[in-house]
């Protein structure tokens, strides 16, 4: 929440104008909600086993800031200070139970390896973090690509870690066997030359290195991003 | 040589600032060095103690490593033929060459696994980041495979290695900047990722495909071990020391990784270490001071057979000695200060020895609290520093 709330003055303003297309790629790589900002990360080491969950994590997240980003942009000359955080967590929290009963409904199996983690949707840093510092002071066109910068952002990273995760951990991307079967009595592929899937992987201590791994890369692509001390 | 010096100075135009392999510099300069002393002399007035750079003390410790490296040869041929027999009792002074050529088989792959991939690495960040080469890695790359059970696949070495050196040491920016010790990050990478190539009955020895039904591979501390269970291997503490001796543990007559079962090699090179002052006296006392009272302390609780193993006896099995003489005194990773070095040294031991007995699923527990010890050392410099400002404060104050 260390930004600035950013006043947006001019009515006549493009809907793609640079600074609106700012909001959306800046999130992606510059100022990654996970790997700057360091937010979001309970999530990232939880539930980053399996590539399907990541995607329905970062669609569930996706679709909790960017109504709640739109909510809270329209209410914002309403709300009064000394009680905004209650009504940031009162539409954050009907976001939620809405995601997760529709999950429940068509997406049984996913809800359930997922299980507290996507009410722990409200919990997470992002969307609160996004609700103070961006959609409290601007309009509902920038609070909107603010959302889906962030949640892009934050999606991406899911993926990618999961990705890894999933191929080297279990042999599979998205369930279906990469690297072959280690099922006993039916091995074929790598299996059959001892590979081993990694155990580690599985912990998650792993997605950490992983997200670390994403960081050095991001930092020395881009200096600027390196803090002095 | 004198030809080998010709080459060299031929090529070093070639190499230098300007010249058409300038990228390449790294790595000529490192092979350069490991042949002849090289002609930069400092220009400014230096400071020197002793002539001991990084090379010499990296050499220092390969030498302390090769009483344990032999032994290791000799131990793993030797448990291979036990293996294959299916028989325990074979006399171990018998079929030396045998049992030399068996081991050399097992342990020069894993060598040159640890170092070839070690080194390419080392190599790569070398030439991207434009620095020399460090030499750091001459010690970790023969303390990996000296700390794998005999029968883990290569290819495993290999991953490991490569974790460890890039996740544990060059991510943090090199040699003398890792917080963790590079071998034990491969081991631990190892323990983790692939739990069944490093414990239980099977991967102590190589070979087990051949051997007779019904023989375990197990090691002595996973039959201690079992004492904590319902269902332990030996009915009580005698038969265990019928099976494994005070004097063949000490000795290293008994399975386990390949560098670590001989405490009395280690001890040749913990002498090495101690006389040269390239490992720290006051770490390797207090490992072992720290592993003996919590010995102590659990033979007072009591309750089991390994609860009330006699204390002297933690210490000469597994992977003790070996971790207190060359992991905890990895001058990178241990504390700095001389208090600190006590203390980092006696809380190693102490949880080693409490991690192993307790913990049923780490059967040897020197590798993780080493690590752990390696995660506070810092903390400890910290309040060992602090202590002695206000001390001296305190008599400021009072003069």
């Amino acid at each position: 929440m260390s930004e600035v709330a950013e006043k947006t003055k001019a009515p006549s303003e493009p809907l793609f104008s640079k600074k609106n297309k700012k909001l959306v790629t800046d999130p992606l790589t510059d100022n990654n909600p996970i790997t700057i900002q360091v937010l979001g990360i309970c999530s990232a080491l939880a539930i980053t086993v399996q590539v399907e969950q990541a995607v329905v994590m970062s669609a569930s997240v996706l679709f909790v800031l960017l109504f709640g980003n739109i909510t809270i942009s329209l209410l914002r000359n309403l709300i009064p200070s000394r009680i905004r955080i209650i009504v940031q967590l009162v539409v954050v929290a009907s976001l939620v139970i809405i995601v997760n009963e529709l999950l429940a409904a068509f997406l049984p199996d996913v809800s359930e390896k997922l299980s507290v983690f996507v009410g722990l949707i409200i919990t997470n840093c992002i969307i609160m973090g996004r609700f103070e510092a961006f959609a409290m002071g601007n309009k509902v066109w920038p609070s909107a690509m603010d959302a889906l910068g962030n949640s892009f952002g934050y999606a991406w990273i899911l993926i990618v870690v999961a990705f890894f995760r999933e191929l080297l951990g279990s042999g599979t991307i998205w369930g279906v066997q990469i690297f072959g079967s280690a099922l006993p009595g039916e091995e074929w592929g790598l299996y059959t030359m001892g590979y081993v899937n990694n155990n580690m992987m599985i912990l998650p201590p792993m997605a950490l290195i992983i997200v670390g791994v994403i960081i050095w890369i991001q930092r020395s692509r881009n200096k600027a991003l390196i803090e002095e001390h | 040589m004198k030809f080998l010096e010709n080459i060299v100075h031929k090529m070093e135009p070639k190499f230098s600032k300007g010249g058409k392999l300038e990228k390449w510099n790294p790595v000529f300069e490192s092979f350069a060095t490991l042949a002849f002393t090289p002609s930069i002399v400092t220009k400014k007035g230096s400071h020197i103690r002793d002539g001991v750079d990084l090379k010499r003390t990296m050499i220092t410790v390969i030498i302390a490593l090769l009483p344990c490296l032999l032994f290791g040869i000799y131990n793993t041929g030797h448990w291979e033929m036990v293996a294959a027999a299916g028989d325990r009792s074979l006399p171990f002074w018998a079929d030396q060459w045998d049992k030399i050529v068996a081991g050399l088989w097992v342990v020069l792959p894993m060598i040159v696994v640890s170092y070839g991939v070690g080194l390419t690495i080392e190599f790569i960040f070398g030439i991207m980041k434009g620095h020399a080469l460090h030499e750091g890695f001459l010690v970790s790359g023969m303390l990996i495979p000296l700390i794998m059970p005999a029968d883990v696949p290569l290819w495993m070495v290999g991953v490991s290695t490569a974790f460890a050196v890039i996740i544990g040491k060059e991510i943090f920016g090199g040699t003398g900047m890792n917080i963790l010790n590079v071998a034990l990050t491969a081991r631990a990478f190892l323990f983790f990722a692939y739990p069944t190539s490093m414990s239980g009955d099977t991967v102590w020895m190589s070979g087990k495909e051949a051997s007779v039904d019904g023989f375990t591979g197990s090691t002595a501390l996973g039959d201690l071990a079992s004492f904590m269970s319902d269902k332990p291997v030996f009915e009580n503490i005698d038969v265990y020391t019928n099976n494994y001796s005070l004097m063949d543990s000490f000795l290293g007559f008994i399975p386990g990784s390949i560098g670590e079962t001989s405490v009395f090699a280690v001890l040749i090179g913990a002498a090495i270490l101690i006389w040269t002052g390239v490992g720290s006296f006051r770490i390797i006392s207090s490992f072992f001071l720290g592993g003996y009272f919590m010995g102590l302390l659990l033979n007072g609780i009591g309750g089991n057979e390994y609860l009330e193993l006699p204390a002297y006896f933690h210490l000469v099995i597994g992977g003790f000695a070996f971790g207190a003489v060359f992991m905890a005194t990895d001058p990178v990773t241990a504390a700095q200060t001389a208090t600190g070095k006590w203390i980092y040294g006696f809380l190693g031991g102490l949880i080693a020895i409490l991690i192993r007995v307790l913990n049923p699923a780490y059967p040897e527990g020197v590798f993780l609290a080493i690590l752990f010890m390696n995660v506070m050392a810092p903390i400890i410099d910290h309040y060992v520093v602090q202590s002695n400002i206000k001390r001296r404060l305190k008599r400021l104050k009072t003069a």
